[in-house]
């Protein structure tokens, strides 16, 4: 008496159109994922010869623009006055505490402009600023 | 006698786990590459409300910038490319020293941007920003 009958037939499931899949799926994401990118200030950045990157995560790093005409922007935010800036950077600060400010300032902006925006982030207790430069110098 | 034994099996590689090491591939340079190729200068502000803590005048180097973007060091005038030299040299005698830089209001923002930098090229730590000099 037998009770199992043994299949020989091989029931593998088709592998070859893995890739195709697989590439439809990579395709679709790259078209879906959107970079977060900020269009700021045109700003002309001075140059610098020992800049290094930010350590670290982009999502870390706030930006904040400041051109000739003094206007100011934080991220995705344009600042109406200078003294706003605290408020929107310690928001920021609370909700992400490991933050750090990347400025981008117009080189031939003055030092009485920047000094102020030192201040406002010395208010709002953000204190690891990067000064943003190309390379060369 | 046999000399060339001519072998009839299939000699091929096998070619199943291509795409495997092709996506391990993609997946690895996906993950190493950086987009962003913006780098600064970094400095760390002096917190908020911070007390005057008392610094030994010796460990303190006084850099001065004015307007036209002459720059003065302990009361001597310096070119700005040779700064991080000399600042290298005082770091040298005295790890401990403290370059204090000052700025007038109207000072370019560029002229300073380069001091700092020749700070970070004489390896300064200790970078300390001193209120711009009111008219």
């Amino acid at each position: 008496m037998e009770f199992k009958k043994k299949s020989k037939i091989n029931v593998a499931i088709p592998t070859a159109s893995m890739p195709d899949i697989i590439f439809m799926l990579l395709i679709f994401f790259m078209v879906a994922t959107v970079f977060k990118q900020y269009a700021g200030l045109k700003v002309q950045l001075p140059d610098a010869e020992k800049i290094q990157k930010i350590p670290g995560s982009k999502r870390h790093v706030v930006t904040v623009w400041a051109n000739t005409s003094e206007q100011v922007v934080c991220d995705d935010v344009r600042l109406k006055k200078l003294s706003d800036l605290r408020n929107v950077v310690y928001q920021k600060l609370l909700a992400n505490p490991q933050i750090k400010i990347a400025l981008k300032i117009d080189k031939a902006d003055k030092m009485g402009f920047v000094s102020k925006i030192h201040e406002e982030l010395r208010k709002a207790n953000a204190l690891s600023i990067y000064y943003f430069a190309l390379p060369g110098g | 006698m046999l000399i060339g034994k001519k072998k009839e099996k299939d000699v091929e590689i096998p070619s199943a786990s291509l795409s495997d090491i092709v996506f391990l591939l993609l997946i690895f340079f996906l993950v190493t590459t950086s987009i962003d190729t913006e780098k600064g200068l970094d400095l760390v502000l002096p917190p908020p409300g911070a007390s005057d803590i008392k610094i030994p005048k010796k460990n303190i180097t006084n850099l001065l910038i004015n307007e036209a973007g002459e720059a003065l060091l302990d009361g001597e005038k310096i070119e700005i490319s040779r700064i991080s030299s000399t600042i290298k040299d005082k770091l040298l005698e005295n790890e401990l020293l403290i370059v204090s830089v000052k700025t007038d209001d109207n000072t370019e923002y560029s002229t300073y941007v380069r001091v700092i930098d020749q700070l970070k090229k004489a390896d300064a730590k200790r970078i300390s920003l001193a209120e711009p000099e009111k008219d």
